[in-house]
């Protein structure tokens, strides 16, 4: 090669620095959708009758109750720990093209999984106990959402409507499970499990502080899995292929990449970390299972992969998000008087404005760069 | 001069075709069908006849009790079964595959209702009057997914849309009466279509990020308000109920009448509006103009038809029936609303509309069958088989996926379903 | 009816599609315009259809300015086009294509299609068109399919028929009875604009040429005295050889060996029927035939892309009838695919990502399932400047190339590492003329070092400029076959075989 092309091809390599746009839909579209949802939230309650004065007493709470002391942010972080791990799993899947609605079910069934290896195997040490219940929670969930992702290569059934339905009897099949001997708790008529052991339960942190502090080492669990799901996903090649699979099914199929495959391995992936957002539950917080202790998480954990654009990086920031909301709400439930669903609607206010970027820019016309799409003949 | 190979060329050469390969997997799956129903049904039934209750006492023209001795009826199943299952797979009958299977399944799904009632007796004609009025919510759902997707919108947010129908159906419905909550939940219902179309057309989010979020919302905002409004003011939740209209002389008809003309107005609504989509779509140049946009939009726009008006058009009508289906949760059964009423019926809509491939009458097909999955389990639950009540409660949701799976690679959906389209 | 663009400029972001071009439409003649693929011509077409809005400049008709704010209003004016992509819905039969827009109704909306069907056969009888109005579009040829665009045109009384890139799809003999279609259109009065950028059909057909560069208007041209030379320099901007420079016919061994092969497409309908062929090494071999004959499921049969349902693809004597994708990569086999776009990269990726799209596995880019991206990219860059792929980096989205740069890439991609053979599908579909020649060449150097080459082309000229040895498709069989070594190829011929014309 002469000196004129190897120049070049130096020249070819030099990074763009990040342009206007980028930054505009990283940060200042989230930061107006938080902004606009708050304010959608109190027209909300407004309409709803409540007071000025208490709007802005549950606003007020909504900030104490999620980083205002040091049990709000443990409580926090606590809320954000099962739906950052549901929502890697999530976003995952959004990459390879895949819309798992199914972390509900998914995270059902392996936090019930971890619940009978955490209940089992008395005696066990907890170095083993514990990763035992956590893997099995993963497995389980992983194994569920698979059907899903077999369904989707082998017949083509979209995996929306099949993982809906795979929810729907995940409740159902919970409360069987929850009436079995060998699970129901002795002496209780209600569907409610027999304990965690003390070797699967995974430790608090922040007992040393106060013993009622929930935060537990799901955090290091959760944050490893972040590190995880970034290397996976840009730097191995199982991670470009299912990138590729999701940004042009065709071109992954014409490359050589198998689809139905990857589509498989993407749902059994998505599944394992529901199932282990699943086993957080039942072994970090909950110590049991109940019908319905996923609690929604699995659906709010839509909302964080969408909100953190499929970035491990960027869930992590969301999914914080979430948590803070969640414990705010709380508080805000506590203080004010306002109903916690309220923040369901600033949730989903929050990610319309995220999904339609366009609708942003002409809410908010200043603050943007005038838009120059370069269109094509 | 070479033509294409006609069927008969291409068995001579024995070439493995998806079609015969089918042909045999159906065999396959009849065979095993038939073992269940011989092993499981004929050698586990208690003997004795099955008895199905077709009229009450008091009806004018009585029907007599069907009664089927169960332990032959399973046998003769089960033989007829093995039959179509071998014939399936040994000539590979191309030409009568589906129909061996719709038959097949049919009456595996008889000598399991026969094995079940076997010993006692319960009424069949309820059961197909249950059948009709659970139909109604998702056959509503989804004449609002075929409406929506055959101008290319997907329509996750069916579920929504019906549970906000339902929710305004109660609120409206305790201030004004039913006719009132009606229309409002018709009205909210189109609105939130309206939502739908903005931000898929206009804004062009990811049609099914924009259909979970509508979802997200309504769940939010409903639960929100039934539990900082509802608690305090009981009244706001409190609607009156359409009770059932019988047609004269038609309603006394054995079976029939109970099943299809004792019901309200729902029920006859529903049917009334699968025959006005279909005369829509398929009779009238708006319906044709309609399929274009969702066939080949570009096409469509080449010839002067507003693309983005039509899409507008059509999912916000499809919101409206959606929230017309929605109302039947609160004003056609309990009159009261309660959060997440909806349970998951609207996405099984969207699945009848694929299973009915699309036809206002191919989604009322489906919604039947899932109905009828859905009132079986009630029934059955009563009767006290041995299969736990939790997995009876599955079986609508199992049917789904399987007919989901089943029929999705032969059903063909609009060509530019899901795709925005981004005029320059 | 005249029809006048006067100063029409049409921009897309930066891009300047239409440079203040003027053009008069007349009557009873057919205006030829000229253009390589990218110089504005459709763009131009699409204002005049109402279907872009121009951003300075007017539209005359008649010496009376008109504002189209859509598709229907350009319609309505008399102005009817035949775009290069059919615009018809596969699904609906023909008389519900022809009225869509202008349907025949009764009451409450209902949808006269007995009446379509009548106005159909009218049309039919009056121009001589055989079509039938209750036929699927799906279930109808290339060639008919353009009548039934030429039907929706007249039944919309259309005064100014435009016509773009109408023969892409046509045989030659198709090709002829279309432009016995178009005189007699003309004679009757019409206005048509006759879009393309192949000059022998344009100095056929046309009564008048404008030619278009860059969206500017760069000269006027009368058939009866312009010649070849002279109308393709002035749409290249420079002069251009017609000749095509490569090594003397070697052939070595076989390389691809197929045999009895069969291939079925979704429907189980069959595409591939019973071929044979051979390829050597150090030829090239030109698959020529109509779209839709089979060579899509042909190639997509030798690269493991669909089930093969009889007969043996033997490559380098391995026997790969059954083999993955990427088995067959490994062995050595480039595929440039038909649609680049749609299979042959990912837009929203980075160059670099697209440049190892199918190679990221092998030894050079990871090891143990780690991609080594700092190697890749540097690669990528190499190869880059190698193929004159003309970009600002390498990670750069790759929708943001032009549709030459990206073709480039992919042809960069597939013939950068050590390949025996190459499948290259359209590889020259809808780019510019430079771009054409550079792939061209690389297509024929990949050939003088001794790989074997299948080349699959719908425009019959670069088939006959390039191949050794020329094949042609029908209905899933070969059904001439001709050797360039031995005798000169002849047009008319292939087009007959094309058309299926062969004892």
């Amino acid at each position: 090669m002469n000196e004129q092309t190897e120049s070049l091809s130096e020249k070819l390599l030099q990074r763009a620095a990040p342009g206007r746009v980028d930054f505009e839909d990283m940060v200042v579209v989230p930061v107006f959708a938080v902004i606009v949802a708050l304010i959608l939230g109190a027209v909300a309650m407004l309409a709803t009758n409540v007071d000025l004065a208490t709007i802005g007493r549950s606003y007020v709470a909504l900030v104490v109750g999620s980083v205002g002391s040091v049990n709000a942010i443990s409580e926090t972080l606590t809320a954000a720990t099962p739906l950052v791990l549901a929502s890697l799993g999530m976003a995952v899947g959004f990459r390879a093209g895949l819309f798992n609605i199914g972390a509900e079910g998914q995270l059902l069934i392996g936090g019930m999984a971890a619940v009978i290896v955490g209940f089992s195997f008395a005696g066990m040490p907890t170095y083993v106990h514990l990763p035992l219940a956590l893997i099995a929670g993963a497995v389980a969930g992983g194994l569920y959402a698979g059907i899903a992702g077999w369904l989707r290569a082998a017949t083509g059934a979209h995996e929306v409507i099949s993982t809906i339905m795979l929810n729907l009897m995940s409740y159902r099949l919970v409360d069987y499970i929850l009436r079995l001997p060998v699970v129901q708790r002795e002496g209780r008529a209600d569907p409610i499990s027999r304990s965690v052991l003390d070797s699967a339960e995974l430790p608090r942190l922040l007992e040393w502080i106060d013993p009622n502090l929930r935060l537990h080492s799901g955090l290091f669990v959760m944050l490893v899995a972040v590190f995880l799901v970034y290397w996976l996903l840009f730097k191995t090649t199982f991670g470009f292929e299912f990138r590729a699979s999701g940004a042009n099914p065709e071109a992954a199929r014409y490359a050589g990449m198998r689809s139905g495959l990857i589509i498989v391995i993407v749902m059994v992936f998505a599944g394992a970390m529901a199932g282990l957002a699943g086993a957080n539950q039942t072994l970090g917080v909950l110590g049991r299972a109940t019908p319905g202790f996923s609690a929604g998480i699995g659906f709010d954990a839509i909302a964080v992969a969408l909100l953190g654009r499929s970035h491990p990086v960027g869930v992590l920031m969301a999914g914080l998000l979430f948590g803070a909301l969640e414990a705010g709400g709380r508080q805000m439930q506590v203080d004010a008087g306002v109903s916690i669903d309220l923040i369901a609607i600033i949730q989903a206010l929050i990610i319309v404005f995220i999904a339609a970027p366009l609708l942003v820019r002409k809410i908010f016309p200043w603050g943007f760069q005038k838009e120059t799409r370069a269109g094509k003949e | 001069m070479a033509k294409t190979m006609n069927p008969i060329d291409a068995q001579a050469r024995k070439l493995d075709t998806a079609k015969v390969r089918q042909a045999r997997n159906t065999g396959v799956i009849l065979i095993c069908l038939s073992v269940l129903v011989a092993y499981v049904f004929a050698f586990g039934t208690s003997g004795g006849d099955a008895v199905f209750r077709l009229s009450r006492p008091n009806d004018p023209w009585a029907a007599p009790n069907l009664v089927v001795p169960a332990m032959a009826f399973s046998y003769i199943a089960a033989a007829v079964l093995a039959f179509l299952g071998a014939r399936q797979f040994m000539r590979g009958g191309v030409k009568w595959t589906g129909l061996s299977m719709g038959f097949g399944l049919l009456l595996a799904v008889a000598a399991f209702l026969v094995w079940a009632t076997a010993g006692k007796s319960f009424s069949l004609t309820g059961m197909l009057q249950a059948t009709v009025v659970r139909a109604v919510p998702i056959a509503l759902g989804g004449l609002a997914g075929v409406l929506s997707e055959r101008v290319a919108v997907v329509n996750i947010a069916i579920e929504g849309m019906l549970l906000a129908g339902a929710f305004t159906g109660a609120l409206v419905g305790s201030l004004l009466g039913g006719f009132g909550g009606l229309a409002a939940a018709v009205a909210v219902g189109g609105l939130f279509g309206f939502i739908l179309a903005a931000l898929v057309v206009t804004y062009r989010v990811d049609q099914i990020i924009a259909g979970v979020v509508i979802n997200l919302f309504v769940l939010g905002v409903t639960s929100y308000v039934s539990s900082q409004v509802y608690q305090e003011f009981r009244f706001l939740n409190n609607a009156p109920v359409f009770r059932p209209v019988r047609i004269p002389f038609l309603s006394d008809l054995p079976v029939i009448g109970p099943v299809f003309f004792q019901q309200n107005i729902f029920v006859y609504g529903a049917f009334i509006m699968v025959c006005v989509a279909t005369y829509y779509l398929f009779y009238t140049r708006s319906g044709l103009r309609a399929r274009a946009v969702g066939e080949h939009p570009q096409a469509a726009d080449t010839l002067g038809i507003n693309v983005y008006r039509t899409r507008y058009i059509n999912v916000t009508v499809a919101g409206m029936v959606a929230g017309f289906g929605g109302a039947w949760f609160t004003l056609g059964s309990v009159g009261r609303f309660d959060e997440g009423m909806t349970n998951g019926l609207g996405y099984i809509g969207l699945a009848a509309m694929i299973v009915g491939r699309w036809h206002p009458f191919g989604a009322l097909m489906a919604a039947l069958v899932f109905g009828f999955a859905d009132s079986m389990q009630q029934k059955l639950a009563l009767l006290q088989t041995p299969i736990p009540s939790e997995f009876l409660a599955m079986a609508p949701y199992i049917a789904t996926i399987i007919l989901v799976a089943g029929l999705v690679g032969r059903a063909r959906p609009p060509a530019a379903d899901g795709q925005a389209y981004i005029k320059e | 009816m005249e029809v006048e663009l006067r100063n029409i400029t049409k921009r897309f972001g930066e891009v300047v599609a239409n440079d203040d071009v003027n053009l008069t439409i007349r009557a009873g003649e057919v205006l030829g315009l000229l253009g390589e693929n990218g110089a504005g011509k459709s763009t131009l077409m699409n204002v005049l259809s109402g279907l872009y809005t121009a951003d300075e400049g007017e539209i005359l008709i008649n010496g009376k300015p008109v504002d189209f704010k859509g598709p229907g209003d350009s319609i309505s004016a008399g102005i009817g086009m035949v775009h290069q992509h059919f615009m018809l819905i596969p699904v609906f039969t023909v008389a519900e294509n022809v009225i869509l827009g202008v349907e025949p109704t009764g009451k409450i909306d209902y949808l006269d299609l007995k009446k379509a069907r009548l106005q159909v056969r009218e049309i039919n009888q009056k121009y001589g068109l055989e079509v039938d109005p209750d036929e699927l579009i799906e279930n109808l040829p290339v060639g008919i399919q353009q009548r039934v665009e030429i039907i929706k045109v007249l039944f919309r009384s259309a005064d100014v028929i435009i016509f773009d890139e109408p023969t892409a799809v046509l045989t030659p003999q198709e090709v002829t009875e279309f432009f016995e279609i178009v005189k007699s259109l003309r004679d009757t009065g019409k206005a048509i604009v006759f879009i393309t950028h192949k000059l022998h059909e344009i100095l056929d057909i046309s009564d008048r040429i404008s030619v278009l560069r860059r969206g500017q208007i760069v000269g006027e041209g009368d058939p009866q005295t312009t010649t070849q030379t002279e109308l393709a320099e002035m749409m290249v901007g420079r002069p251009v050889s017609f000749n095509v420079d490569k090594e003397p016919y070697a052939p070595a061994d076989v390389l691809l060996d197929i045999e009895d092969l069969t291939v079925l497409r979704e429907n189980d309908d069959v595409a591939v029927d019973g071929i044979n062929l051979k390829v050597h090494s150090g030829e090239i071999v030109g698959v020529a035939g109509v779209q839709g004959n089979g060579q899509s499921s042909l190639i997509e049969a030798l690269t493991g892309l669909t089930r093969v349902a009889g007969g043996t693809v033997k490559f380098n004597g391995q026997n790969i009838t059954h083999a993955s994708t990427r088995a067959r990569h490994r062995m050595g086999i480039a595929h440039i695919p038909e649609d680049r776009q749609r299979m042959g990269m990912i837009a929203d990726f980075s160059i670099a990502e697209n440049m190892v799209l199918d190679t990221y596995y092998d030894d050079r880019f990871s090891k143990h399932r780690v991609i080594n991206w700092p190697k890749a990219y540097k690669n990528s860059a190499r190869v880059a400047a190698d193929y004159d792929v003309r970009m600002t980096s390498v990670h750069d989205a790759a929708g943001n190339l032009s549709g030459g740069n990206q073709q480039k890439m992919v042809v960069a991609r597939e013939l950068s590492r050590e390949t025996m053979f190459l499948i290259a599908a359209q590889p020259t579909r809808g780019l510019d003329v430079g771009s054409i020649e550079y792939i061209h060449s690389r297509i024929i150097n990949a050939r003088d070092e001794g790989d074997g080459v299948l080349f699959v082309s719908s425009e019959l000229d670069e088939i006959m400029a390039l191949s050794d040895r020329v094949v042609v498709m029908f209905e899933g069989r070969i059904v001439a076959e001709f050797d360039a070594t031995t005798h000169p190829l002849d047009k008319n011929t292939i087009g007959l075989a094309m058309a299926g014309a062969v004892a």
